[in-house]
């Protein structure tokens, strides 16, 4: 993320919405269009996500699909310290962890097709 | 064609209180649902009871109750449900009949029960039902005696009963939040409760409104064009007795109700959306036809279901320990720096004093430590100082809380913020996510 401020991100072309299951959350991403969905399939991976989430200590990723919303919901193990009922962090329940994962950089090679137009 | 209309203006305790009168008046309603129970409210109103028999319930769902007053009056057809009942349905439903009593309104109230398995735990136990951590498949055994609260979470059938039998509202405990929807709209259409792909419909009805304003323009992705958040609409699910619905907000109120709000909101809190296990049904998510027909209006509908699963899940909690977190603020540039000193300040006096609580976690608010290793670091002018603590002894917490006000003239120059007085200290209530056979959790039906 280091030189990202011009970077297109993963908000270009999803939206998203994340919350808590006792210690693990929940990370939905969703494209804009069927093209986004398609794209996404490929390049967001669940090995990509658990990098990304790596340093709050998640241990396990699992990835499913919910192509009637266009939606990837990732399943994030042990990822809150402790959940709402223990953990220490401020974001104890995940609630930013969508808004988190949307701030991922996007390949150079993204097509520009699938950037939302709103 | 038939519909009963079901809104929810209650997403968890501590929602807006103003909301319930304000959707009970613009919405049109056949039932109105106020859900107040997360994961950790159960502990806490468990942990109320113990001090007071007659305590345990969501208190706010009384003060809420007289606010619905006028409503009630004018529409004496609206009916109620909700889980405010926590851990002591009885004593809430009896508070509730006061209100009504004193305003002059009649209507029958009912109340479920069976839910609180806390007393029950140690015949199961005895029985080889081990009441396994899902997450780490270890026994409950040894934690046993700190238990805190054990509650399964019930289905849509004692609302359906409690309903048949005349109750206008319906307090319970535990049951899943979507519950709340799924019994009013089985009772209303009188589904079997083996019709799978209508519970399922009921089912996400109840999901996409359990959570309040979060269905529509609360927590959406691009909250700039949401209009008036201040005077957001609460959600009303239009219902069939097919299952499918329209999912819209009173005329005239602030929010959003689209695609893509709806979309967010059918994936919130969500494992596997082709198996979304309720009491009632296994929901199949991923067969959900969403239709956006414009103006805050959403049609969802074609939804699947398989059969229940045999198992409940439960909710409960046991103690472990004591917690506490405070703030204070570093100003005049070097914020993460001072903040960083301060941090380490109060680290070192602790262990001097051989009180370094086990877990102590340091957050530079506003320099990127809210979510550690994902935000770039960065170094704000000013920034937020956080510290919170844990640690099995109280003594450690509360002598842990006594080291943030001497910062602010022992420590480096440009902290402030010490306004609140000193962090509380509280219990750490520590979830265990299990299950428990149905056949072995029977609920009870009362009224008064």
């Amino acid at each position: 993320m280091s030189q990202g401020s011009t970077r297109k991100t993963l908000a270009s072309i999803a939206h998203g919405r994340s919350g808590d299951k006792g210690n693990h959350a929940n990370v939905a991403i969703l494209g804009y269009s069927q093209d986004a969905f398609d794209w996404l399939i490929g390049f967001l991976s669940k090995e990509k996500v658990e990098d990304y989430f790596k340093p709050l200590g998640v241990t396990q990723v699992e990835r499913y699909l919910a192509p009637n919303v266009r939606g990837l919901n990732f399943v994030l193990k042990d990822v809150l310290a402790g959940g709402s009922s223990a953990s220490l962090r401020s974001d104890s329940q995940g609630k930013t962890l969508a808004a988190a994962l949307l701030l991922m950089p996007l390949p150079p090679d993204c097509p520009a097709r699938l950037f939302f137009k709103g | 064609m038939d519909k009963v209309r079901i809104g929810n203006a209650c997403g968890f305790w501590g929602d807006d209180p103003q909301a319930p009168a304000h959707l009970a008046t613009g919405g049109n309603l056949d039932f109105l649902t106020l859900e107040y129970l997360a994961e950790l409210t159960m502990s806490i109103l468990a942990h109320q009871k113990a001090k007071n028999p007659q305590a345990g319930y969501a208190g706010d769902f009384i003060t809420v109750l007289q606010s619905l007053i006028l409503s009630l009056k004018a529409q004496p057809r609206l009916k109620m449900v909700t889980n405010a009942g926590g851990m002591n349905p009885l004593a809430c439903a009896k508070k509730a009949k006061e209100v009504l009593d004193q305003a002059g309104i009649v209507r029958r109230i009912g109340y479920l029960t069976g839910d609180d398995l806390l007393d029950r735990l140690p015949d199961f136990i005895r029985q080889g039902i081990a009441l396994e951590n899902l997450d780490d498949g270890r026994p409950l055994e040894p934690f046993l005696s700190r238990v805190v609260s054990a509650n399964a979470y019930l289905g849509s059938e004692g609302i359906v009963q409690l309903l048949e039998q005349g109750a206008e509202i319906v307090i319970t405990g535990r049951v899943a939040d979507a519950c709340l929807t799924v019994g009013p709209a089985a009772w209303h259409f009188q589904t079997p409760l083996e019709d799978w792909n209508t519970l399922a419909g009921f089912s996400v009805a109840g999901h996409l409104i359990e959570c309040g304003a979060q269905v529509t323009g609360g927590n959406f992705t691009r909250w700039q064009e949401v209009p008036r958040y201040e005077s957001v609409g609460y959600p009303i699910a239009e219902i069939s007795s097919d299952g499918s619905f329209l999912l819209t907000k009173p005329q005239g109120t602030g929010g959003l109700v689209n695609f893509e709000t709806v979309a967010e909101q059918l994936l919130y809190e969500v494992g596997d959306p082709s198996a979304y296990l309720t009491p009632d049904v296994s929901a199949d998510f991923t067969s959900v036809e969403i239709q956006d027909i414009g103006s805050d209006r959403v049609q969802v509908g074609k939804a699947k279901g398989r059969p229940k699963p045999p198992l409940l899940k439960v909710s409960l909690a046991y103690r472990d320990g004591f917690m506490a977190s405070g703030t204070l603020v570093a100003g005049g540039g070097k914020a993460r720096e001072k903040a960083e000193c301060c941090g380490q300040i109060i680290r070192e006096k602790l262990r001097q004093a051989n009180a370094l609580p086990q877990e102590f976690l340091v957050e530079i608010l506003g320099a990127g430590d809210s979510l550690p290793g994902i935000y770039q670091r960065n170094d704000p002018p000013e920034a937020v100082l956080r510290l919170a603590a844990r640690d099995p002894s109280k003594g450690i917490i509360e002598r842990f809380t006594r080291e943030f006000a001497p910062l602010v003239t022992s420590g480096p120059q440009g902290i402030t913020g010490y306004t609140s007085g000193r962090p509380q200290v509280r219990e750490v209530f520590r979830y265990w996510p299990t299950t428990i056979p149905r056949d072995l959790v029977p609920f009870q039906l009362g009224f008064l």
